[in-house]
């Protein structure tokens, strides 16, 4: 069996399970947000079945419209609050304490080998980094899970995505995981779980490794997924002293299809608007004049990527007419990343600085777009009307690319401000 | 189940697509329904009638996993989509609400806009009234007809605890 198998074996009291089996699962962890919530509690409310499992396996941050952006916002992070403290669940962390979903719940230790996690967001799939099964879900599915903190699930086919060689300079996960969508498609692992393996993933750190399996829903699949290594153990031991089990692909496990990158060769990526398949290496970009840049979201705001983006903007300024946007993903990470300087390095050269929020990955609020605007996005979408007007257009890259990009004012070659 | 075709045979029509982001500061469904399918047809809304299909191509629902894309289609009054295949949030948050996303392999190049389309959801069969045609889809897995027979997951789960 592969990892995912075994894992959704254990948690439906199965031996064995394989691709197309329909398993009820334990599900031994809940994220919830302020968007997708408010409407599933509605509908436990409206059917006399607002309870929760386990108060103590759900966690919940605000975190796509806060700081609320509007009234209507307002109500939606009230009634996220308003049920949090109607059952008690202690795991809530609200505005200044709160972080990007994907972000803050592998920093806070929730998220550990062996799990079942499932989100009511799409990039739920983030914490499989860590070695759990981890998908995103709709509102009434979370709903069901709240309520009886299970969940059915199909099991899917594997893809196995081997991983190979050094990583270049100025070339970073982000860029090999834009390489993988590009070669495989939107649609390349349509139900699937996406396991990476190969020798590049012990070399990359944990960081690195979640901005790759954060993306694998823009290849269509309902789970990244990574064998935990020492890596692994070091980060999450470091953040939890609650019990695991660490689960591997057997040698022989059996795999849908196989995806083999050489990453050595690899240019840094820049996914063209408005699919994130649409990726061209950098030396094929041209010349293209762009007004804003975003630094953040659950793909490329942790410190890691503050860091890479600070190292490029460090004595440097943003272009004239270009808007520089860095959002720390949590308040965590805010908070090391001015003890570090970062943020001093940020604003020195231009930058606005926002508290966490997924706001302009969405087009929600700190960074919409006009008609006919281009930006430079570490985020992870670049469909029609993303981050704002529908004639505005989105490019994927690396926070290494976006800080080159802002410097420039045009998409450029981290390469060229690296030494 | 009876109605008239809107088709964009495109692939990879995108939750963005079928619900703007801009808009999920609320889940109040008849606000929703104002803006099904805006940033891909923004006449839609103004000429969908109850019970018509949306005919597509592959990967239907792509993107986010939010389910308002599927109440802002209900609530716009469109009563099935039918698509050469589904994203799988979608396919999921669909049966769960009792919605029939059909998948039907040819349909996107099969059926022309304005078509009038009769779908029997247990046969498994999609008639085109219009052009006399008949389409074959592969009916829905038993677990997943009786979601949609309850009236969805949580009337599911409520019966079954009785």
């Amino acid at each position: 069996m592969t990892i995912t198998e075994k894992i959704l074996a254990a948690h439906s009291d199965r031996d064995e399970v394989g691709p197309g089996d329909l398993v009820e699962a334990r599900v031994d962890l809940v994220m919830c947000h302020d968007v997708t919530t408010p409407p599933a509690v509605s509908m436990l409310e409206e059917r006399g079945m607002d309870r929760v499992f386990d108060p103590e396996r759900i966690v919940v941050t605000p975190d796509h419209f806060v700081p609320n952006k509007d009234i209507k916002s307002a109500e939606l992070a009230k009634r996220l609050r308003e049920w949090t403290r109607r059952h008690g669940i202690r795991h809530y962390y609200e505005v200044g304490r709160h972080g990007i979903c994907h972000a803050l719940l592998p920093e806070e230790g929730f998220v550990r080998p062996g799990m079942v996690i499932v989100g009511a967001d799409s990039h739920t799939c983030t914490y499989g980094a860590l070695g759990a099964f981890s998908t995103g879900i709709g509102s009434t599915d979370l709903a069901a899970v709240l309520y009886s903190g299970r969940l059915w699930f199909r099991v899917p086919e594997s893809m196995k995505v081997v991983l190979e060689g050094e990583l270049p300079k100025g070339v970073y996960s982000k860029d090999v995981i834009l390489e993988v969508i590009r070669r495989i498609g939107v649609d390349g692992a349509r139900y699937m779980a996406m396991e990476f393996t190969g020798s590049l993933v012990g070399k990359l750190s944990v960081e690195a490794r979640l901005t790759m399996t954060n993306m694998a829903i823009e290849a269509g699949a309902k789970s990244g997924i990574i064998a935990p290594d020492e890596k692994t153990l070091e980060y999450v031991r470091e953040r939890s002293d609650e019990p695991f089990h660490v689960y591997t692909s057997d040698p022989d496990a059996d795999y849908a299809s196989t995806v083999e990158v050489d990453v050595s060769s690899l240019e840094p990526m820049v996914a063209f608007p408005h699919l994130p398949s649409n990726g061209r290496p950098i030396s094929e970009v041209g010349h293209i004049p762009i007004d804003q840049v975003v630094i953040g979201s659950c793909t490329n705001g942790r410190l890691e990527d503050l860091r890479i983006a600070a190292g490029i903007l460090r004595g440097r300024k943003v272009a004239p007419h270009l808007r520089a946007i860095v959002i720390p993903a949590t308040s965590r990470v805010w908070l090391q990343a001015m003890r570090e300087g970062l943020l001093e390095v940020f604003v020195e050269a231009g930058c606005a600085v926002s508290t966490p929020t997924c706001g302009p990955c969405l087009g929600g609020h700190m960074g919409v777009l006009a008609e006919g605007e281009r930006c430079v996005s570490t985020t992870n979408r670049n469909f029609v009307g993303r981050m704002g007007h529908p004639k505005s257009e989105v490019y994927l890259a690396s926070p290494a690319t976006a800080a080159a990009s802002a410097v420039a004012g045009r998409i450029a070659d981290p390469r060229e401000f690296l030494c | 189940m009876r109605g008239y075709a809107h088709v964009y045979p495109r692939d990879h029509i995108n939750t963005d697509e079928i619900i703007p982001a801009r808009y999920l500061n609320t889940d109040d469904r008849e606000e929703l329904a104002r803006h099904a399918l805006e940033d891909l047809d923004p006449g839609f809304v103004g000429k969908v009638k109850w019970g018509d299909f949306i005919v597509a191509g592959e990967n239907f629902g792509c993107g986010s996993s939010r389910e308002h894309a599927v109440w802002a289609l209900q609530g716009a009054g469109v009563g099935a989509v039918l698509a050469e295949s589904f994203a799988r949030i979608f396919f999921r948050n669909a049966i769960n609400t009792g919605f029939p996303a059909i998948e039907c392999k040819g349909i996107s190049r099969k059926v022309e806009d304005g078509d009038e389309l009769e779908v029997d959801l247990e046969a498994g069969v999609v008639r085109n009234l219009t052009k006399g045609e008949e389409y074959k889809f592969s009916p829905f897995p038993d677990f997943a007809l009786e979601i949609m027979r309850a009236g969805g997951l949580l009337e599911y789960l409520r019966g079954r605890e009785g």
